[in-house]
Parts: C-alpha cells; sequence; structure tokens
C-alpha cells in the first residue's frame, strides 16, 4: 500500500490487471444498459413524436444561443489577442459513456468506457451538460477512472464569475458538495455566486461553470471563511459524459 | 476425478458471481448496506475445502478487488488476508457449528474486515460519513444462511 502510494511503477500493474477485469465491469454494466434500451423501445410512439417536438423547440432555442455566444466569443478572443494577456482555447470534445458500475463508497469515483485508445490521458478535464465533473486519474486500455470533483482528494481553480475573485476548491467527504480553501474573511464572495474554471490549475479550462455556493459562514473565530459550493454538474445522475482535449493554446 | 474439476469450476464461478455483486450499482441509500460478498464466499470456501482456498487466494482475491474499486493497491487485500488468517485457525470448528451459530462468527468476521478497513481508511485521511458502514456486517450475517445452502447445495448436487 506505501508503495502504492508513492510508486509510480505499480500503476503499471493496475493497468494491466485492469484489461482483464474491465469485462467484469462490461459484465456488470451491460444488462443494465440493455433494460435502459428495452425500455426506450417500448416507449409508446405518441411519447417519442411528443419528446421529438420538444427536443426540436429546445434545439431551435439553444442554437439561437449558441449564435450569440459565437459573436461574443470572436469579439472575446479578439480582445485578449489585443491585449497580449490571457490564453485562447478552443477544445476537441468526445462523449464518452458512464459504465454502470459502483466503485468503492469511500471514494468518489466514475468509470468511462474510453481509454487509451481512444487516446485519454491522465488529467484530462470531464464535464457533463452542466458544468465540470472532474479529472480521468487512471487510463487502462477500455476504460478510464474519474476522479470527481467532490472527492476529497479533488482540488479545482475557480474563480467567481461576478467580480473574478480565485479561489481552491476540494472536495468535502462529509457533504457530497465542495468548499473554498483559504478564502479571507473580507473576500467578495456571496451565497448564490456562480464558480466558474479559472484555468489556473492548467488542467481545466477556462470558464466552465463548476457550481453555486450555498453557503458562506464567516466566523470572526476562524482565520478563514467557510464556504460550501454545489456542484452545477449532475455528478450522481449524468450517463453521457465530454472529455476534453484542451488544444491551441495559446500563450502570450 | 471429474468431482474434483466441478469443484474447481464451482469455486471459480462463485467468486466471479461475488465480484459481480460487489460491483453492482446500488441506490445511494444502499449502498452502504452492500455485504462483503467475497469475504463470504472466501470463508464458505475455506471452511468447505480447505486444501484449495488458503490466504494466498485471499490475497490474490484481494487485489483483484483493490483494482476494480479503485482503492488503494493492497487495502482490501490486507484486510482479506487478516481474517482468513483466522478463519484458517478456526475451520475446523467453524464445520462443526449450525447455521445460525456460524452466521453470528460471521458477523464477526465481517466486523473484524471492516475495522481494518476502517483503519487503513482512517491513515488516508477518508472516515465514512455515515454510522451505517457497519451495517455491512449486519447484512452479511442476515445473508450467510442463503448463502451457505445456496452453495452446498450446489457442489452436492
Amino acid at each position: 500500500m506505501v508503495f502504492d502510494k508513492h510508486v509510480a511503477a505499480i500503476t503499471q500493474i493496475r493497468t494491466v490487471l485492469s484489461v482483464p477485469l474491465a469485462s467484469l465491469q462490461y459484465v456488470v454494466s451491460w444488462p443494465i444498459e440493455l433494460f435502459d434500451k428495452l425500455h426506450d423501445t417500448l416507449n409508446t410512439h405518441d411519447s417519442l413524436v411528443r419528446e421529438n417536438l420538444d427536443l426540436k423547440v429546445e434545439q431551435l432555442r439553444l442554437r439561437a444561443q449558441v449564435q450569440r455566444l459565437l459573436a461574443i466569443e470572436l469579439e472575446n478572443n479578439q480582445l485578449k489577442a489585443l491585449m497580449r494577456s490571457a490564453t485562447q482555447f478552443q477544445n476537441k470534445i468526445i462523449i464518452a459513456q458512464l459504465l454502470a458500475v459502483s466503485a468503492d463508497p469511500f471514494l468518489k469515483q466514475v468509470i468511462v468506457d474510453k481509454g487509451s485508445r481512444d487516446n485519454v490521458f491522465v488529467g484530462q478535464p470531464v464535464l457533463d451538460a452542466n458544468g465540470v465533473m472532474g479529472q480521468v486519474t487512471q487510463v487502462d486500455l477500455l476504460t478510464s477512472r474519474v476522479l470527481l470533483i467532490n472527492d476529497v482528494h479533488s482540488g479545482i481553480a475557480v474563480q467567481v464569475a461576478r467580480n473574478g475573485v480565485r479561489a481552491i476548491a476540494v472536495g468535502d467527504a462529509y457533504s457530497d458538495k465542495l468548499r473554498l480553501l483559504n478564502v479571507p474573511q473580507t473576500a467578495d464572495i456571496r451565497s448564490g455566486d456562480i464558480l466558474m474554471t479559472s484555468g489556473l490549475g492548467e488542467h481545466f479550462p477556462e470558464g466552465y461553470p463548476v457550481g453555486q455556493v450555498t453557503t458562506v459562514n464567516k466566523d470572526p473565530g476562524l482565520q478563514f471563511a467557510m464556504i460550501a459550493v454545489a456542484p452545477a454538474a449532475h455528478l450522481d445522475r449524468s450517463r453521457g459524459v465530454l472529455l476534453v482535449w484542451p488544444t491551441n493554446r495559446v500563450k502570450l | 476425478m471429474i468431482e474434483v474439476h466441478r469443484k474447481g469450476f464451482i469455486i471459480l464461478i462463485s467468486f466471479l458471481i461475488a465480484f459481480i455483486l460487489t460491483l453492482l450499482p446500488l441506490p445511494s441509500w444502499a449502498v452502504w448496506l452492500s455485504p462483503a460478498w467475497v469475504l463470504m464466499i472466501l470463508v464458505y470456501w475455506v471452511i468447505a475445502a480447505p486444501e484449495r482456498i488458503n490466504i494466498g487466494c485471499a490475497c490474490i482475491a484481494g487485489i483483484f478487488l483493490d483494482v476494480l474499486q479503485g482503492t488503494l493497491l493492497g487495502e482490501h487485500a490486507l484486510a482479506l488476508i487478516l481474517v482468513i488468517y483466522l478463519v484458517t485457525r478456526v475451520h475446523s470448528r467453524l464445520r462443526m457449528f449450525a447455521l445460525l451459530q456460524q452466521s453470528m462468527i460471521i458477523f464477526l468476521f465481517v466486523l473484524l474486515y471492516q475495522g481494518i478497513l476502517f483503519c487503513i481508511q482512517g491513515f488516508l485521511g477518508i472516515l465514512p460519513s455515515s454510522w451505517l458502514y457497519w451495517s455491512c456486517s449486519l447484512t452479511s450475517m442476515l445473508l450467510w444462511p442463503w448463502v451457505c445452502s445456496i452453495l452446498r447445495g450446489w457442489t452436492y448436487a
């Protein structure tokens, strides 16, 4: 165990062992996915048509929004280039499915069905439709393990969307939420503030939502403010997740 | 000879099923209730076939469990080895016990197993957030008679 914590070569043993054992994970996951699929096929025609209509409306609305965002992003990148100060991102993304497999309840981890075959790498950011989910910590041939942002071992550099105050959000073992580390009592963070990734940790691309501040407790007896953050991503419900390759990174 | 092969096959399949049951995703309220399947199967075979299943098997099963669950490599292995060592010391006595008496003993074994895991997790700084953590030994105790009779029925069918 001590070796696992300190010697990197052990991860290779782990990777080799994981290849045959991944089949077990697929065996467990398969009937559950089959059940989901069966449920989908047995859905009545009517409900599918209705869902289709709803989705079309939703898509139209989103496309309108994206058009606006594209213009803003272009303008933003131009401004940043003008200011010669910031980093620009354009990301490659693929969609991965979660395997329906439980990890040890001590750990906040999930397993996704993309591995080194798909060029997944350790430290890769993982998002869902609502925000940042976590980062890849172990890559095997067929699967990889994702450390969720509410795990105790996870830390992520964030900034408040309202005013750009920076902080580090770490997982809290007892509440399934995150908390902000070492924020001075005087910092301007209120409950309800949206936190985004700041990109300063160089792990996560900039500007993805991380969570919302739920409580701010400024106890004069403590050195730092106690700030709890509810994660934006649906850490326990998402099935499809996005793996992001930060590319075209221009540092000036 | 065929009898020997058959038993080996049953042992292998029972371990496979135990691993699959461990991996089965559960709703969040039931996460801590999931019994220690692998430990139960190990204990059963140490009692039923002590000439085949020994501490080495416990070590291998533990390492597989660690890889599957993503815990520190060797965490479950250590816990399983310590518990199975105790079981091998008393296996001939356990075999004489009635089913209910056995499940009481299983309760103690699983409690010890969880205690060891609890200590290791304590060193790592991640302790369980609810007292339900310990309920695993209760569910294991309740399921022991079923596991035992199913495996016994299968072996001597």
